[in-house]
């Protein structure tokens, strides 16, 4: 389901759900004796080759070259395995995490960039998508279908596209800025504005530049930058990536509204519940399984922001590990600290696959 | 009577405000696109809500299609490549998932669990992790800046084989073995019994295949660098990374994306209920 979630993400990726196992086939009575079953037997692994060689050559192996790789300095150009790459064991890995320069400032902005993403992508794309399905799961709401399909759209659209058309709202003169107009508010030049929000939020009340305890460095960034908030160019970016994956969500959400029994919506309604409640103490509690899945797909797919990242270009407001490791590759000819890089995030994933298995065990108890 | 059928007025009107309210905001931004494909560069930068070009032009469609001396960007080059990579990886997925999805649901062979699990592992990858992987993969095959170099990589999907797996485990067994009794072989019964069982399942996973393989961008990024590879993600994105601060150039940049994305639009139009499916299918069971 590369689309299907994120494309963050776009889609971004296979999303890393693991699938419901269903059970085996029953096993049928062997009706034609060992011939037939000899023939079932090579003609399984037959069958599977082509997918398997595939996976292996283009997916498992080439991550060990990648982990290899990591642990070299090489700059793409001759071949990492005849002599092309410098040898350097964990090296990136710990100039990444203790060596003071340049590169750790950018992997430190890049990791506070994708956390601020997520944090704020992830219970917003949630609540729009439970939102909508509420809202079209309305029985006495006419053209449902037509309205599902306009929610629905953005997200199988192509994350290159819609981050063009998002560009062009949010900049300078754009159609955002002019419906703010209408309401007096003069917009910020959304993609080129590297403030975060946070900052701007406490200018408010009068802070406007760090207070001593917050100018200590933390990995090369002060704590007011660490509590920095999403900058004004990632608002963009939060916009965009809410509004391309709450469709696909919310076809989560629909199914299992679907799956929520009539009768007991009912009964609660004759006991003289309002809708509030009955949203609140029946629909939510029975929603529980789909909102671990949105939750879990969402929180892995916000950490591969990628494709949107990439056209806003190499700007610190908005950079993210996924884009540090292909910049630091591609751009910086600095292959071994792009792997590192990449190493890091997967581990991070894994991790958060880790933590939704349990939540997912707990859930299902 | 229902209860649930009977709703007051005030809260059909919310319920249809919310409604048109959520439709403007998800449909909208593809008005703006289209009309400001329509408009002159400053009239686009200018007046960039309004969905009346004034004046209105073809002049980005004329350089998107070729026909001034100022062509602006090779559309025709990326829509051809969009074309030959977005087929190969379509039929390649068709064809290998449901070869290895009937395999894994369906014929008993030694190491089958072995296979399903490794499957399943490798469809918990993230895809933005396999960047540079690919890049060093095709560079040792010598397979960087070609067509193979695009298609090979994601020919196969661990979440396509899911898909028909799954679909072939619903499929009910008494057909099978008729043509089984009937002495056909494992190969004939999959191919005259099976597969023309399976068409939801072939459309479906056709279609998801189709959209996946056209707005892919990462695995074309770091395959090619050669311009003359570009598809309409990577020529677009290369086109206009970096340079939309600028101002210039929305009407011909918003018209080539539009053009990108109708194929998926069509197809998504007309097969929506597979795509839903398909979509909820992939996402819940894999």
């Amino acid at each position: 389901m590369t689309s299907s979630v994120g494309s963050t993400t776009g889609t971004a990726g296979a999303p890393l759900v693991v699938p419901a196992v269903t059970a085996a086939p029953p096993r049928r009575r062997r009706r034609r004796g060992s011939a037939l079953r000899r023939q079932e037997r090579w003609a399984g692994w037959l069958f599977v080759l082509p997918a398997l060689i595939i996976l292996l050559v283009f997916l498992v192996i080439p991550i060990g070259l990648a982990f290899y790789v990591s642990l070299t300095r090489w700059d793409g150009l001759s071949s990492p395995f005849g002599g092309g790459a410098k040898f350097v064991g964990l090296d990136n890995y710990k100039n990444l995490i203790t060596v003071d320069n340049l590169t750790r400032q950018n992997f430190a902005t890049s990791i506070r960039n994708n956390f601020y993403f997520v944090l704020f992508v992830v219970p917003l794309q949630t609540a729009l998508a439970l939102f909508l399905a509420v809202l079209l799961n309305n029985k006495f709401l006419k053209g449902r279908s037509y309205f599902r399909t306009a929610f629905f759209f953005p997200s199988v659209t192509s994350s290159i596209a819609t981050t063009l058309v998002f560009l062009f709202l949010f900049s300078g003169s754009g159609a955002i800025n002019q419906l703010l107009g209408f309401v007096g508010i003069h917009g910020p030049n959304w993609t080129a504005d590297s403030r975060g929000v946070f900052h701007q939020a406490v200018r408010v009340v009068g802070v406007d530049s760090a207070p001593g305890w917050a100018q200590h460095q933390f990995f090369n960034l002060s704590w007011w930058d660490w509590f920095s908030g999403p900058s004004v160019a990632m608002v963009v970016i939060i916009t965009l990536v809410v509004w391309t994956t709450s469709g696909t969500f919310m076809l989560m959400f629909l199914a299992g509204l679907q799956n929520i029994n009539d009768e007991v919506l009912e009964a609660s309604e004759v006991d003289g519940a309002t809708a509030w409640q009955r949203f609140r103490l029946v629909t939510l509690p029975m929603l529980r399984p789909t909102l671990i899945l949105v939750l879990t797909l969402g929180l892995i797919s916000t950490w591969q922001v990628f494709d949107q990242i990439y056209l806003t270009g190499n700007n610190p407001a908005t950079i993210t590990p996924a884009y540090l490791s292909y910049n630091q590759s591609f751009q910086n000819s600095a292959f071994g600290i792009g792997a590192a890089i990449a190493f890091m995030l997967f581990a991070l994933i894994i991790l958060l696959a880790a933590l939704q298995r349990r939540l997912v065990g707990t859930g299902e108890d | 009577m229902s209860v649930r059928n009977y709703s007051p007025p005030w809260r059909r009107g919310v319920g249809y405000a919310a409604l048109i309210l959520f439709g403007l905001v998800f449909i909208g931004p593809f008005l703006i696109q289209l009309a400001t494909s329509f408009k002159t560069d400053a009239d686009a930068a200018n007046n960039s809500l309004s969905l009346i070009p004034h004046p209105a032009t073809l002049a980005a469609w004329k350089r998107i299609f070729g026909f001034t001396d100022n062509a602006g960007i090779p559309f025709g080059r990326w829509l051809t490549n969009s074309i030959i990579v977005a087929t190969f990886i379509t039929l390649g997925r068709v064809f290998l998932d449901s070869l290895a999805g009937y395999a894994l649901a369906r014929l008993r062979f030694v190491g089958r669990q072995a296979v399903f699990w490794s499957i399943l592992a490798v469809l918990a990858v993230p895809g933005a992790v396999l960047l540079i992987p690919r890049f060093l993969v095709l560079k040792e095959l010598t397979l960087f800046n070609s067509y193979p170099g695009m298609i090979l990589p994601i020919i196969v999907d661990a979440a396509g084989i899911f898909l028909m797996r799954q679909f072939f485990v619903n499929i009910p067994t008494t057909m099978e073995e008729a043509a089984r009794i009937d002495g056909a072989g494992v190969f004939r019964t999959y191919w005259s019994v099976i597969l023309p069982m399976a068409r939801p399942g072939l459309i479906t996973l056709t279609i998801l295949a189709f959209q996946g393989s056209w707005n892919e961008f990462q695995l074309f990024l770091v395959s090619t660098s050669d311009p003359k590879y570009n598809t309409l993600t990577t020529g677009l994105a290369k086109f206009s990374s970096g340079q939309l601060g600028a101002g210039t150039q929305y009407p011909l940049t918003l018209g080539a994306a539009l053009l990108s994305t109708i194929p998926v639009a069509i197809v998504f139009f007309a097969f929506q209920r597979h795509f839903i499916g398909g979509q909820l299918t992939a996402a819940v069971k894999g």
